[in-house]
């Protein structure tokens, strides 16, 4: 095999779903992160909301500190939202193709009033018990994947590359036990 | 901070549609699917890298230049500021926590948000114990600033 062939087998081996659909996918969550912070100044992350929209309901002190972004906070999740829900409309239910798209390999796919739903086939446990890390972790460590990933990394801060380093390595460890005591999905 | 700066007409349905290029980029990635972040996880499939790195870029590209061309925001007037925050102890023990969350469910807040958005009802389990756990610790960080007067408003 020439070296070029290896280097595609290895490629392919890499990234079997190629890597179109993940390269585009990332610039837009960036283009989306960087409209509110041309316009606004603002470097939003997604977890934040969790103890902001809290401070609805609980006058915990931790809580009220975020009252001042709580309402940007619902309007940017629920864009969120609605954002995945216009590729629902669009590409997974085929109502647009193209060849730079991928569609859904994982999960089940259902229909509902000719719109093309996708469900994860993610046992509820380890969806709840996982959350629940996560709304822990997130806020203690001072942000999750697009608050540290995404707005820290792009900042070049070394806190957020502690951060992203910290949990990539762990959430690693952790899958690779998980599948090796052979639950799945 | 005041919530003055969202009294600018734009402010909010700018948030809007940054969210919405946001969400629609998740999903088109399939970020919005855990079995796909469980893939990446296990050394099955490297795409993610791209959708993490790939968005830092466009964001460093940002956060960096736009410096150079204008120093304010102009719906807020808030100055154009890098994210940083301060590093300690707890970025590495929360991410840590975060990090058995993430490989346990293959879930994070932003890809849940996309996740409902393409159908997928089951993700509120994990929803609901972000919720969950966003309480507890706000409960316990809470009670322990009261416990240490004058009040830390540390991080």
């Amino acid at each position: 095999m020439t070296a070029t062939a290896l280097l595609a087998v290895a490629f392919g081996e890499l990234f079997p779903n190629g890597i179109s659909h993940y390269a585009i996918g990332g610039l837009l969550v960036g283009l989306g992160t960087v409209v509110i912070y041309l316009g606004t100044g603002i470097a939003a992350g997604a977890s934040t909301f969790l103890e902001s929209t809290l401070s609805y309901v609980s006058n915990l002190s931790r809580f009220q500190r975020y009252v001042s972004s709580r309402d940007w906070r619902v309007v940017f999740t629920l864009g969120i939202v609605a954002g995945a829900a216009v590729y629902a409309v669009t590409f997974q239910s085929g109502l647009v193709s193209s060849s730079l798209h991928q569609p859904a390999t994982t999960g089940q796919l259902y229909d509902v009033g000719g719109l093309t739903l996708w469900m994860t086939e993610v046992q509820p446990w380890r969806l709840f018990l996982g959350g629940i890390l996560i709304g822990i972790g997130t806020r203690v460590g001072k942000g999750c994947t697009s608050g540290h990933g995404v707005c820290g990394v792009g900042s070049a801060s070394s806190a957020s590359l502690v951060g992203v380093a910290t949990f990539l390595l762990i959430a690693i460890g952790v899958a690779q036990l998980v599948q090796a005591l052979g639950v799945s999905p | 901070m005041s919530a003055d700066h969202e009294q600018h007409p734009l402010f909010m349905p700018l948030v809007f549609v940054g969210g919405l290029i946001f969400g629609f980029g998740l999903g088109f990635s399939h970020m919005a699917q855990p079995e796909i972040v469980l893939n990446f996880l296990q050394f099955e499939d490297f795409g993610l890298l791209f959708v993490m790195f790939g968005a830092a870029v466009v964001t460093g590209i940002t956060f960096f230049g736009i410096k150079l061309v204008r120093s304010t925001a102009p719906f807020t007037g808030t100055p154009y500021a890098r994210r940083l925050k301060t590093l300690d102890r707890n970025v590495v023990l929360g991410g840590g926590i975060f990090g058995v969350g993430w490989g346990l469910s293959g879930i994070c807040p932003g890809a849940a948000y996309a996740s409902l958005g393409i159908g997928n009802v089951a993700i509120l389990y994990g929803i609901v114990g972000m919720f969950l756990g966003a309480y507890v610790q706000g409960y316990w960080r809470s009670a322990r600033a009261e416990g240490d007067a004058p009040a830390s408003t540390a991080d």
